[in-house]
């Protein structure tokens, strides 16, 4: 999976469940929660989308690695190189 | 046999849009199936039949606007036999809809659809393919705008009628509307309900540490959220203090037994909603979870069902995803009380002597005095606040 694949990926479970995101330009270290109005529930579906797609296991501990699209990439690109 | 009515789906609804059928006459239905979506100021709404039976008649058609109260279909309920097939089209039958349904005599009203099967007169210039799909769709051609040469009505003109009838109000249009029916119903609760308020300031320290466990040994997908644990702690609560379930009706408290928590939605875009979640007591965390996560999903896809938006018997909303630290909301009439959480935030707590962080919430209740004294008020916060210090029995 490249990174294209998994930028892809965040950029979908993301316009899962803030559907205008999907024609916007996302900054890469913006705080997706603020930014987009994510309330807790949107958040987890965020994860599970994530997880769904790729298979990483997300413990709530980490959820904070992954509050902006630059560290959503980080973490996912880890922990597959972990898988 | 019993009448389908455009049901009430909240104090501030008056009429409703019906979009479409998803049962036709001579379809068997059994309570509680979805048989239509109307459209309403809050979105599209799936709505249920109460009966057991068979359609004997479809009286509105999509595309009306349909008063609370009227009559959307006739349901022949078991044991009782079909009526006479009807008699063919007369004069008399061209009335619209909205008038034989039961529209005040004299009153105006908007262009409405016809009933299929009564055809259209002939005066109106119209093609004959026009015609036919008027016909078939039920459309009273004097209510379409023809353009085709001298003002005929084309095939296209009555396509298009049809489309824009079924289709739902563009979004600016419906948070306008949406707007408006807050407005309405948050204007005439205080307005009428003299609401008193109590506060309380929560420890969620046990709270958080067994989510924090619970939610370690379940997967990505069954995970819990700290709102689940306040619904249920609020809807156990509620035997202790049971006045503050229920409705304000004719003059007097109407307590309800059962405790369907309405809870607060902020829908995308703007606007809010508050269906229920029913029997909530019952469920456990996990079903209560599943419950929430379906009831968000489909209020924001516009897919809630007529119950849920009348059935709530008190409300919670919990506006801590917004970084406020407290909330005193208005109570949605005709209920009596409705709870308000703010965001779990870590602040200097004193715990045997000594300052220690801990995670708290601010909670609040308002109610309604005239059912509720603020002596009981206070109990019940009390009551939710033991709950919250025992998770594990939630």
């Amino acid at each position: 999976m490249t990174e294209q694949d998994l930028r892809a990926i965040v950029r979908q479970a993301l316009a899962k469940v803030a559907p205008e995101t999907a024609a916007m330009e996302i900054e890469a270290d913006g705080p997706l929660r603020e930014e987009y109005d994510l309330d807790s529930m949107d958040f987890l579906n965020f994860i599970i989308g994530l997880h769904k797609a790729t298979g990483v296991e997300i413990p709530e501990t980490d959820y904070p690695r992954l509050g902006t699209l630059a560290g959503a990439l980080a973490y996912l690109e880890e922990r597959r190189g972990q898988a | 046999m019993a009448d389908f009515r455009m049901p009430s789906l909240g104090a501030d609804m008056e009429a409703g849009t019906l979009i479409k059928w998803l049962k036709q006459a001579g379809e068997t239905v059994k309570r509680s199936d979805i048989i239509a979506e109307v459209d309403t100021d809050k979105g599209a709404i799936e709505i249920e039949v109460f009966e057991d039976g068979v359609i004997e008649e479809i009286v509105a058609q999509p595309g009306e606007k349909v008063p609370v109260g009227r009559t959307l279909a006739r349901i022949r309920t078991a044991g009782i036999a079909p009526a006479p097939a009807p008699a063919p089209p007369r004069e008399a039958a061209q009335v619209t809809a909205a008038t034989a349904a039961g529209a005040p005599a004299g009153e105006p009203g908007p262009p409405s659809p016809r009933r299929a099967g009564a055809p259209p007169p002939a005066h109106v210039a119209a093609s004959p393919a026009a015609r036919r799909r008027a016909t078939e769709l039920g459309l009273d051609l004097r209510s379409i705008a023809g353009t085709g040469p001298h003002g005929a009505i084309t095939l296209a003109d009555v396509e298009g009628t049809a489309a824009a009838a079924a289709a739902p109000a563009p979004a600016p249009a419906r948070q306008q509307a949406m707007r408006r029916a807050i407005a309405s119903a948050m204007a005439k609760s205080k307005r009428e309900i003299p609401h008193a308020y109590v506060t309380t300031t929560i420890d969620m320290f046990r709270a958080m540490a067994w989510l924090r466990a619970e939610n370690e040994r379940r997967s990505v997908g069954d995970r819990l959220l700290p709102a689940v644990l306040l619904l249920k702690a609020v809807a156990t609560a509620v035997p202790d203090v049971p006045e503050v379930n229920g409705y304000w009706l004719e003059d007097r408290l109407q307590p309800t037994s059962t405790v369907h928590l309405g809870t607060a939605i902020a829908l995308r875009g703007g606007g809010l909603i508050s269906p229920a979640i029913h029997d909530v007591g019952q469920r456990d965390l996990g079903a209560l979870m599943r419950g929430l996560a379906d009831l968000v999903a489909r209020a924001r896809s516009g897919a809630l069902r007529g119950s849920e938006l009348t059935d709530a018997t008190i409300t919670v909303t919990n506006l801590g995803d917004q970084g406020v630290d407290g909330v005193l909301p208005i109570i949605y009439p005709p209920q009596v009380a409705i709870v308000g959480f703010g965001r779990i935030v870590e602040r200097p707590w004193v715990v045997d002597g000594r300052i220690e962080p801990r995670p708290v919430l601010n909670a609040s209740l308002s109610f309604d005095h005239r059912a509720v004294d603020g002596h009981r008020a206070g109990l019940f916060l009390a009551s939710v606040d033991r709950r919250l210090q025992a998770p594990g029995v939630l």
